[in-house]
């Protein structure tokens, strides 16, 4: 155990000295017309997760101009040596770039990018590229705690208009696995919602799953039963939502709109645009330009968004949206500003510490300006805290 | 009566008492062609493209290039070998449908190996203690059913099945254990700087090529003749047929059927733990709970359709791995889900388990055929 957490440390703190900065070495430039991309996905378009990746890849195709059978996409790779095969199936087929969606499919990627130097290898929510010194290996995610916060501002102002700012209102949580990228997006809502009503409590109940329809429902439900006023999600069915609509209790989504499932409770969605890194990752192929190593962007470069606000929102929600945004535009509002939440009732100063290692390898994370640098020093969520305010009903691994 | 001898139903079923091996093939030969024509109709009304291309384009998925065809052929030697260890038990008339159990153990083993002594073993020794500890594990993992069997005439499909649950409740403990990344909960791939127990094939691509699974290969085969043999001409696969014929008749041959029962389903349970070592050493380098995908039930239709004849089941899992990779292929290249290709091989396997039927009986119609044999 000494010797990984070691190596992991010196992993980190490679990737944080190489940084973006130090991106893949420029190749030639690619003709459009010779260009061919691949695409690796978990599931396929009845998985929101996946879906919101293809209409990327949709947008990228438009905004670059190329033709369909430029572009070869491979749905429902599990996370093993399926990815492996699909990847070098792809850059046997001629492909330039290839990305892939799922965490797990991150260890295949590197194998198969050691084998193919010429061909870039583009990773979501992985964190090794730049530990794995290859050069045609990139990673990629977008600073989603963003619009996450902003959904929780939206949840935030439905319930001071049902129960008044000072309510002690209890909302609820669906959750796919104990896990840092899921624990960031659910912080960043529920303190999005406590810069509205600061009384606010919040239960989160894992799934065990990314995407499980009756089970995300049966979770909503159980919530809804315990009590919780407002339900939000990070999985990624509209289960939660239906759950939501039959019980009459207002809802947050994830990735895509839950206006279908849930049209009289449905607020809004926290939504990841990610047609601006394909069209960025693609262009640079043409371009013959390298590729950020770490590239992790949020609603300033428009990767991130909420959806369509439902008829059910508070007054003045639209207004409160615009201003939220403006804020986290012009840097007034840090979405994990240290002096806003809190740990078994103590700031959190530093992650450099023992204690902490075993996530966050001794990485201080926290910044001289008092927030959380989530997404700055890689591209994958690394905030694990669970705050006061939040209460775990399970772990789900 | 006489009102009565009129009533005779339409159509009456009579078992086949012998059927030449041609016509048996034949009746195959025409299910599977008749699956397809069906399968294409199908294609046809839903998506409107043309069926030959769809076809086209699994053959294309399958063994389009060299790394598809290996890719092929790996699917194949696992399923193979899955289906070749259960084969005994099943002869024997054990229920192991414990396989995907066995294999994950075997599996976790063989992982165990190669993160623990990954730097400090030699490689032969390292190959040699992983092989050593993926047998050992599904050897008992079978055993403990057997046991129970052999003793307490337990049901052993529940108990195997229920050994399934333990299992995979294990390899999510040990994918925890051995987590990647803090709260990931996957392990990643093991040894991935050094490749330490990762078999190699470099050595073999003067004659296979750069890529290749050939050792995967070459064992599976040497498992499958060897296993051949054993049924057919050794003792003990006189005795797995007389206990599975009749388990009072073994004993009146004077067969030791508790014995005969725990050393078959260890034998069965120590090649699934092995085909875990294949697996994880030899193409997934991790291990996760879906590693063994199902395929421990798969290879029970493999096993049965090719009734025990090993070699028939190189022919049964070939084609099934073939229509599976196939179908990828028609999933990406035809904008078909994924689900559209799963009813294919649902259609085409419907079509090969009917023609069984009409393998073993005949239907003869009206009251011409009373006296028919």
């Amino acid at each position: 155990m000494k010797f990984t957490k070691t190596l992991a440390v010196v992993a980190m703190t490679a990737a944080m000295a190489v940084g973006s900065a130090l991106a893949a070495g420029a190749a030639e430039p690619v003709d459009t017309a010779d260009l061919k991309v691949g695409f690796i996905f978990v599931g396929d378009e009845q998985e929101g997760y996946t879906y919101a990746h293809m209409l990327g890849r949709d947008g990228m195709i438009e905004a670059l101009g190329l033709s369909e059978d430029q572009v070869i996409s491979k749905y429902n790779i599990p996370e093993d040596e399926s990815c492996y095969d699909a990847a070098v199936d792809l850059a046997e087929q001629g492909c330039q770039i290839i990305f892939a969606n799922s965490f797990g499919h991150e260890d295949y990627m590197i194998q198969a990018a050691s084998e193919y130097p010429e061909v870039q290898f583009c990773h979501a929510t992985g964190y090794q590229a730049a530990s794995s010194e290859l050069e045609n290996m990139h990673n990629y995610f977008t600073s989603v705690y963003e619009s996450r916060y902003v959904s929780g501002v939206v949840a935030g102002l439905k319930l001071a208009e049902l129960y008044g700012e000072d309510t002690d209102a209890k909302i609820g949580y669906v959750g796919a696995y104990s896990y840092a990228e899921v624990k960031s997006g659910f912080t960043a809502f529920y303190l999005g919602v406590r810069s509205v009503c600061p009384n606010v409590t919040m239960e989160v109940k894992y799934t065990g799953s990314w995407a499980d329809q009756a089970l995300e429902k049966e979770t909503a439900e159980a919530l809804i039963a315990d009590g919780c006023v407002l339900i939000s999600q990070h999985a990624d069915t509209t289960g939660a939502a239906s759950a939501c609509e039959a019980n009459e209790v207002y809802d947050v989504g994830y990735n895509v709109s839950m206006l279908d499932a849930a049209p009289n409770y449905a607020l809004t969605s926290a939504s990841i645009k990610w047609a601006p890194y394909y069209t960025y990752a693609v262009e640079s192929i043409i371009n013959g330009e390298a590729i950020d190593t770490d590239w992790c962007q949020g609603y300033a470069d428009g990767a991130v968004w909420i959806t369509d606000l439902g008829s059910a929102v508070a007054e003045g929600t639209e207004e409160a949206v615009e201003a939220a945004w403006a804020s986290i535009l012009d840097g007034s509002l840090h979405v994990f500003d240290t002096s806003t939440w809190t740990v078994d009732g103590e700031t959190i100063t530093t992650t450099a510490t023992d204690e902490l290692a075993d996530t966050y390898y001794g990485v201080e994370y926290i910044n001289e300006d008092g927030y959380f640098m989530e997404s700055e020093l890689a591209s994958a969520p690394a905030f694990a805290f669970v705050i006061d305010g939040i209460t775990e009903l399970n772990q789900v691994y | 009566m006489e009102a009565n001898k009129h009533k005779e139903p339409f159509v009456r079923i009579v078992k086949r008492d012998r059927i030449p091996l041609w016509i048996a093939l034949l009746i195959r030969l025409a299910a599977i062609l008749l699956s397809l024509v069906v399968c294409a109709l199908l294609i046809y009304l839903i998506t409107h493209s043309n069926p030959i291309q769809v076809y086209r384009s699994m053959v294309d998925g399958a063994v389009g290039t060299g790394r598809r065809t290996w890719n092929t052929l790996r699917d194949t030697m696992i399923l193979l070998a899955i289906a070749l260890a259960i084969t005994p038990a099943f002869k024997m008339r054990f229920w192991n449908i414990g396989a995907e159990g066995q294999i994950l153990v075997g599996g976790i083993a063989t992982a165990a190996v190669m993160r623990c002594c990954g730097d400090s073993l030699p490689t032969a020794l390292l190959f040699l203690a992983m092989i050593a500890a993926s047998l050992a594990a599904g050897l008992i993992w079978g055993l403990i059913p057997a046991v129970f069997k052999a003793h307490w005439n337990t049901n052993e499909t529940l108990f195997t099945l229920m050994m399934n649950y333990i299992a995979i409740q294990l390899t999510a403990f040990f994918s925890i254990v051995w987590e990647a990344k803090k709260g990931s909960g996957t392990i990643g791939t093991i040894n991935q700087k050094t490749q330490a127990g990762w078999i190699s094939t470099s050595f073999l691509s003067d004659i296979f090529g750069n890529f290749n699974y050939s050792i995967n290969l070459i064992i599976v085969l040497s498992i499958t003749v060897a296993m051949f043999i054993y049924l057919k001409y050794t003792k003990h696969g006189y005795e797995i047929a007389v206990v599975g014929n009749s388990e009072n008749t073994a004993r009146y041959a004077g067969i030791n059927v508790k014995r005969a029962i725990m050393r078959t389903v260890a034998l069965s349970g120590a090649i699934c733990g092995f085909t875990g070592f294949l697996l994880v050493s030899g193409s997934s380098h991790t291990i996760s709970t879906s590693t063994a995908g199902g395929r421990g039930f798969t290879a029970i239709i493999v096993s049965w359709l090719a009734k025990f004849n090993p070699f028939v089941m190189i022919l049964i899992s070939f084609f099934l791995v073939f229509m599976g990779n196939g179908a990828t292929q028609i999933a990406s290249e035809f904008q078909l889900n994924e689900s559209a290709s799963e009813v294919i091989i649902g259609i085409i396997l419907f079509f090969i388990l009917g023609s069984e039927f009409f393998i073993n009986f005949r239907l003869i119609f009206g009251k011409h055929g009373k006296e028919a044999r």
